[in-house]
């Protein structure tokens, strides 16, 4: 074979693994989203959405839990969109290109890959004790603020980054100021990336798991949150509680809690995706 | 920009007094000493790479934003000093607009680009900022193409639509000089007679700056024309002076075409 002949070979094997992996990574999410659903979708009905967890599998409901998650996610959206946002605009616009700025930037490219336990401990120790929240909805959400904010800031910087030099320069030779041409010209155009980067860190928040249990969210709440400083629980902790259960009952309560819990998340994502389209087709520079 | 007490109109509108600018290292105007006369159009022409832009966007501090720019001398318009703390850039920005190369209007309707300067001057008054538009369009002579559907996203137009809106959103604020940065290379031969025509009007209310890479657009758009060569000015003069008769070899070959 002469050498054409190889890397064309090359070529196709490289093509057939990339397929295999694709198709593996489907196959595996399909099957076990399969037998979720085959376990779980018979249970979910107006009684498992509106019942307070309970001893006995057939009684038990979601209902905490969700309005739990509602909660924190509500919380968590107020604290970290505008704190993700306005860090952003600053280090993108205002922050001069210093040595404490880049040392600024990598930490937060950084933040964003450590173990959300990590901030489960730092937000037990700050909210929970130092500023004596409890473990209250309000420690929750901020702790889940401090573990999405970097994925807010990376996302609108991408965003504010793919707006023209030129339109920024046409504001500025208008006679806008800085803040002007933010509020009218940068942030309307990358306003699709942003809501993207901010649905897809809200529903990563709504999956979280580790931070809360650490901060004390608990499993069993007899009650629905009412304000920002009551005792919650969440969709994710909920479902491992009925996993670790012995009854056969709780694995198929547990089965129907991931299929509510996946289907939100999912929904976030489409959302995400819609809105990324969407402004896509229409600031067509 | 008022035309105070304090005002002094020598002979210039705008008078650039040894002027020296620097990217980094980089010593990009060398001495530049060359004024601008009111309500004439004065070209700016020189190879590519020769400090053309940087010298027009010395006059509405557009390199303020440029991290590694330095600037020494002084730019005057109507006499005042612009390189001064107790100038607001922002002012003089709706005292000098400016147009650029590449068509840039904002991902916005026609009537929003237009009106653009207007709102962030902080004008609400709907019926004068209609008039504004209207006015400002017709100036740009894009009215009659236009006035249809000014809600219609400016990014829709053709390029040389989309200059004029460019033009017309620079003429709302009521400028007093407009500078030009090669304001129809990037459009058709069509586009550009039409932008040319507009210039010709435009330069009896308007002090024009033009940066241009075409000679025949110079000799026939501009009163006076500087021809810059590596960071220096050559030579300057009225234009049919200079392209008839240059004083400096390096000019006649450039104007000839023979280099550039
Ligand atoms: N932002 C910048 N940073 C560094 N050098 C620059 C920058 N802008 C322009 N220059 C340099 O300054 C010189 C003059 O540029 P410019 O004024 O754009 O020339 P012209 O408009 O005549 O083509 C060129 O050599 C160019 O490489
Ligand atoms: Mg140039």
């Amino acid at each position: 074979m002469n050498n054409a002949k190889i890397n064309k070979a090359k070529d196709k094997a490289f093509q057939m693994w990339g397929i295999f992996c694709t198709f593996l990574g489907l196959v595996l999410l399909a099957v076990f989203i399969g037998a979720i659903i085959k376990d779980g979708i018979l249970r979910i009905d107006w009684q498992f959405l509106t019942s307070l967890p309970s001893r006995k599998p057939e009684n038990a409901g979601i209902l905490t839990a969700m309005m739990g998650s509602l909660w924190i996610l509500g919380l968590t959206a107020i604290v970290a969109i505008p704190l993700g946002i306005g860090a952003a605009i600053y280090l993108e616009e205002y922050s001069k290109k210093s040595r404490f700025a880049s040392l600024l930037e990598i930490n937060i490219s950084n933040l964003a890959g450590v173990p959300s336990i990590i901030y489960g401990l730092l937000g037990l120790e700050i909210f929970v004790r130092l500023l004596k929240f409890g473990p209250s909805v309000l420690a929750g959400s901020f702790t889940l603020s401090l573990l999405i904010l970097p994925i807010i800031i990376v996302a609108t910087r991408e965003a504010i980054k793919a707006v023209p030099k030129t339109i920024k320069e046409a504001s500025f030779a208008m006679g806008a100021t800085k803040w002007q041409t933010m509020w009218n010209q940068i942030l309307p155009a990358s306003f699709g990336g942003i809501l993207t980067g901010v649905i897809l860190a809200l529903s990563r928040a709504v999956g979280e798991t580790a931070p809360l249990i650490v901060i004390g969210a608990l499993a069993y709440v007899p009650f629905t949150p009412s304000s920002p400083m009551d005792e919650f629980s969440v969709l994710p902790i909920q479902i491992f509680n009925w996993v670790s259960r012995p009854q056969h009952g709780f694995v198929i309560n547990a089965a129907a809690a991931i299929i509510i819990l996946l289907l939100v998340t999912f929904t976030m994502n489409a959302i995400a995706v819609y809105f990324r389209n969407k402004w896509q087709k229409k600031v067509n520079w | 920009m008022e035309k105070t007490a304090a005002y002094r109109k020598d002979v210039y509108k705008i008078e650039a007094i040894d002027v020296n600018a620097f990217y980094g290292q980089f010593h990009a105007l060398k001495g530049i000493n060359l004024g601008m006369e009111e309500n004439a159009v004065t070209a700016l022409i020189g190879p590519s790479g020769c400090g053309k832009s940087t010298f027009l966007r010395l006059f509405n501090r557009m390199n303020d934003y440029i991290d590694e720019f330095r600037m020494k001398g002084q730019i005057r318009i109507d006499g005042n000093k612009i390189y001064n703390s107790y100038i607001e850039v922002e002012q003089l920005r709706k005292y000098v607009g400016m147009v650029f190369q590449k068509p840039n209007p904002f991902p916005k309707s026609i009537f929003d680009n237009v009106a653009y300067g207007l709102r962030i001057q902080g004008i609400r008054d709907k019926k004068l900022i209609s008039e504004r538009v209207e006015k400002a369009l017709k100036q740009a002579d894009l009215w009659s193409e236009v006035k249809d559907n000014l809600k219609k996203s400016a990014l829709a137009l053709s390029g040389g639509q989309q200059q004029r809106v460019c033009i017309a959103r620079t003429l709302a604020v009521e400028p007093s000089i407009i500078l030009m940065d090669e304001p129809t290379s990037a459009l058709d031969p069509i586009s550009t007679a039409r932008i040319e025509d507009l210039i010709f009007q435009l330069k009896t209310e308007y002090t024009i700056v033009i940066v241009t890479h075409n000679m025949q657009q110079a000799g026939r758009l501009s009163d006076k024309t500087a021809f810059f060569y590596m960071g220096e000015l050559i030579e300057h003069g009225p234009t049919k002076e200079l392209f008839t008769n240059p004083k400096h070899d390096r000019t006649e070959n450039y104007i000839s075409g023979r280099f550039g």
